[in-house]
C-alpha cells in the first residue's frame, strides 16, 4: 500500500492523481444530486397520478413506471446518450451530439433522473396507499376538494411515512451514478479505473474510491435520519416501543 | 499494488527449496491446472477478435494457439484445455497480473512503462497512431483538431499519445473517454466526436468493416511507435523463454509469413473483408532480428 500515489503529477493536465480524485468526486455529486431532482419531483407527481381515481391519468403514470423500471440503467443510459440523438429531427440530433455543452453529463443526469424516478413514484403511491382510507373521507366530509386533500392530508403524511425507503433510493442514486461512466463522464469510478491505468496503483486508488462513496452514503443517511426525527409526528409516526 | 507478487514468493521460496522441480510459475500453474488461459479482445480486428459465431480468432489467437501446442509438447499434456478469457484494454494488465489469464494475445503495445508491470514476447506487429476522421468534418492535419471533441478508447498507449500531443500545442481538444474499439469508431460515425486516435492497422480495419468506408480517411503522422507483443507475467523466465522460443521459431521457419497473409492478405470473417496489407519493412525487419524492446516513454521507439 503506498498513498503517495495520489500527491505525484498526473499524467495530463496538470495537477495531481488528487486532483483527478477530487474532480471525480465533484462530478459524482453533480449527476447525483441533479438527477435526484428530477427523479424526486418528477417521482411525486407520478406517483400522486397512479393513485388517482381517473383513468386518464393513472394510465400514463402506470406506463411510465413500468417502461423505465424495468429496463436496465445501462441500457437506458446507452438509448439516451447514442439513440436519441440519431431519432430526434435532424437538426436537433446535430446539436445535442456537437453543441449541446457537455453532452455526456446532461445526458447522465436526465437517465439517471428519469430511471429513479419511477422508482420515486413507486415510493411515493405505496406511501399515499398506505394512509387509511378513512381521512380521505374525512378531509372531503369537511369540505376539502380532491388536490386540497392531497395537498393537506395525504402528500404531508405519505411523505413521513416512505422517508426510509426513499433515503435508500437517495443512496442509490449515488451508487447508480457509476454507471455514467460508460457514455463517458469522469465522475468518481471512471477517475478511479483511469488512474489506476496511469499508475497500476489499483488497490490504493480503489480504497480511496470505496471510501469516499462510503462517506458520501453515510452522510446521506445521517441527513435523512435527522430529516425524519425534525419532521415526525408524535404519536403517530416513528419507531414503536421506544 | 501486484498482487501476482505473493504468489511469486511463495514459488520462488518453493523452487529454492525443492530445486529438482522442473517447472515453476505459470508453466506449473498450467500443469497444475490442465488449462491454459488465453486473454482475447473483441474489436481488435484482425489480431483478435470475435467472428460471427462468437468466437476468438485472429493473428494474435493464431500465434497463441501455437505457444499452446509447444506448452503441450513440453508439459507433455495431450489434454491441455485452451480457455479463452476476454479482456479490454482496461482490463488486460490487471487480470493477467492477478493469474485470471496466462497470456494475452491481442493488440498490446509494448511499452517501457508497461514492461513494469508485464513481460512481452518479441514484437509481432508494428504500427503507430494516426487519427480516423469522417471526411466532411474538414480535418485533415492534428492541427485542425483545435477545441473539438476527439474520443479515445481508455487504457491504450493511443490515448497517452493524443493527449501529450494536445498538452505539448495546446490544442485545448475536448476528450471523450470509450470503453473499447467498437464505441469510439461508433462515436466519429455518428458525429459525436471528430476524431479517434488508434493504432492505424485498426483503423484500417474498423473503416473496412464500416457502412461507408469512404466516408472516413486515416491521416496524419504517427504520433506514436507501436509495437505489438504477447503479454505475460513479469519475472517467469522459463514461461517467457518457451514463448519466446516458439515465436522465433515461427519467425525463422517463415510459418509467420503464412499466418500474416492468411490474416492481412486475405478475406477474413465475418465479412469477407481483405484488408490487402503487406507486411511493412520494420515487421520484416523484426521477423529477421525478433526482439521484445518496447517503446519509450515518449511514445517512440528512439526518444
Amino acid at each position: 500500500m503506498d498513498f503517495s500515489v495520489f500527491f505525484q503529477p498526473a499524467f495530463s493536465g496538470g495537477g495531481t492523481y488528487l486532483d483527478w480524485v477530487l474532480s471525480g468526486i465533484q462530478w459524482t455529486l453533480l449527476v447525483s444530486i441533479l438527477g435526484w431532482v428530477i427523479a424526486f419531483t418528477v417521482g411525486s407527481v407520478l406517483g400522486v397520478l397512479r393513485t388517482t381515481q381517473r383513468v386518464v391519468l393513472r394510465a400514463p403514470a402506470t406506463l411510465y413506471v413500468e417502461v423505465f423500471r424495468n429496463v436496465p440503467l445501462l441500457v437506458q443510459m446507452f438509448i439516451w446518450y447514442f439513440v436519441l440523438p440519431e431519432i430526434v429531427p435532424r437538426a436537433l440530433g446535430d446539436w445535442m451530439k456537437t453543441q449541446m455543452p457537455m453532452p455526456e453529463f446532461w445526458n447522465a443526469v436526465l437517465c439517471l433522473g428519469f430511471y429513479t424516478a419511477s422508482r420515486v413514484a413507486e415510493q411515493v403511491r405505496s406511501g399515499i396507499q398506505s394512509i387509511p382510507r378513512g381521512q380521505t373521507y374525512a378531509g372531503l366530509a369537511m369540505g376539502l376538494t380532491q388536490p386540497q386533500v392531497y395537498r393537506h392530508v395525504l402528500l404531508p403524511m405519505g411523505y413521513r411515512i416512505i422517508i426510509p425507503p426513499l433515503t435508500s433510493e437517495f443512496l442509490t442514486i449515488f451508487k447508480n451514478s457509476s454507471v455514467a461512466l460508460t457514455i463517458g463522464v469522469l465522475e468518481l469510478t471512471a477517475q478511479a479505473r483511469q488512474i489506476s491505468e496511469y499508475t497500476f496503483r489499483t488497490f490504493e486508488v480503489f480504497t480511496v474510491a470505496t471510501v469516499v462513496y462510503v462517506l458520501i452514503t453515510l452522510t446521506v443517511t445521517v441527513a435523512m435520519r435527522a430529516l425524519e426525527g425534525k419532521v415526525r409526528v408524535p404519536g403517530y409516526l416513528g419507531p414503536a416501543g421506544r | 499494488m501486484n498482487f501476482a507478487r505473493p504468489a511469486f514468493v511463495l514459488l520462488a521460496a518453493a523452487a529454492i527449496a525443492l530445486p529438482a522441480a522442473a517447472q515453476e510459475g505459470t508453466l506449473k500453474k498450467i500443469k497444475d491446472t490442465g488449462v491454459i488461459k488465453i486473454g482475447h479482445r473483441d474489436a481488435s480486428i484482425p489480431f483478435s477478435y470475435l467472428d460471427d459465431k462468437q468466437q476468438p480468432i485472429g493473428y494474435g489467437v493464431d500465434i497463441c494457439l501455437k505457444i499452446a501446442d509447444a506448452i503441450k509438447a513440453e508439459l507433455k499434456l495431450p489434454k491441455l484445455k485452451v480457455e479463452f478469457v476476454p479482456v479490454t484494454s482496461q482490463t488486460r494488465i490487471p487480470i493477467l497480473t492477478g493469474g485470471n489469464i496466462d497470456i494475452e494475445c491481442g493488440s498490446t503495445t509494448n511499452s517501457v512503462e508497461r514492461q513494469k508491470q508485464v513481460a512481452f514476447a518479441p514484437t509481432y506487429f508494428m504500427t503507430g497512431t494516426k487519427i480516423i476522421v469522417k471526411k466532411s468534418a474538414g480535418i485533415k492535419r492534428y492541427e485542425d483538431l483545435k477545441g473539438k471533441t476527439v474520443v479515445f478508447t481508455a487504457g491504450t498507449t493511443n490515448e497517452r499519445a493524443m493527449k501529450a500531443y494536445n498538452d505539448a500545442k495546446k490544442l485545448g481538444i475536448n476528450f471523450i473517454p470509450s470503453k473499447d474499439h467498437a464505441e469510439s469508431f461508433l462515436a466519429v460515425e455518428t458525429g459525436r466526436a471528430v476524431a479517434f486516435p488508434m493504432d492505424d492497422i485498426l483503423l484500417y480495419s474498423l473503416r473496412a468493416s464500416a457502412k461507408n468506408p469512404a466516408d472516413y480517411a486515416i491521416i496524419g503522422e504517427f504520433l506514436s511507435d507501436d509495437p505489438y507483443g504477447i503479454m505475460m507475467r513479469k519475472d517467469d523466465p522459463t514461461f517467457k523463454k518457451l514463448v519466446d522460443a516458439t515465436v522465433t521459431r515461427l519467425y525463422k521457419s517463415g510459418e509467420i509469413n503464412k499466418i500474416y497473409a492468411k490474416w492481412f492478405q486475405a478475406p477474413i470473417p465475418p465479412k469477407g473483408i481483405n484488408l490487402g496489407f503487406p507486411m511493412s519493412d520494420a515487421l520484416k525487419a523484426l521477423i529477421k532480428n525478433p526482439n521484445d524492446k518496447g517503446v519509450e516513454a515518449c511514445g517512440k521507439m528512439k526518444c
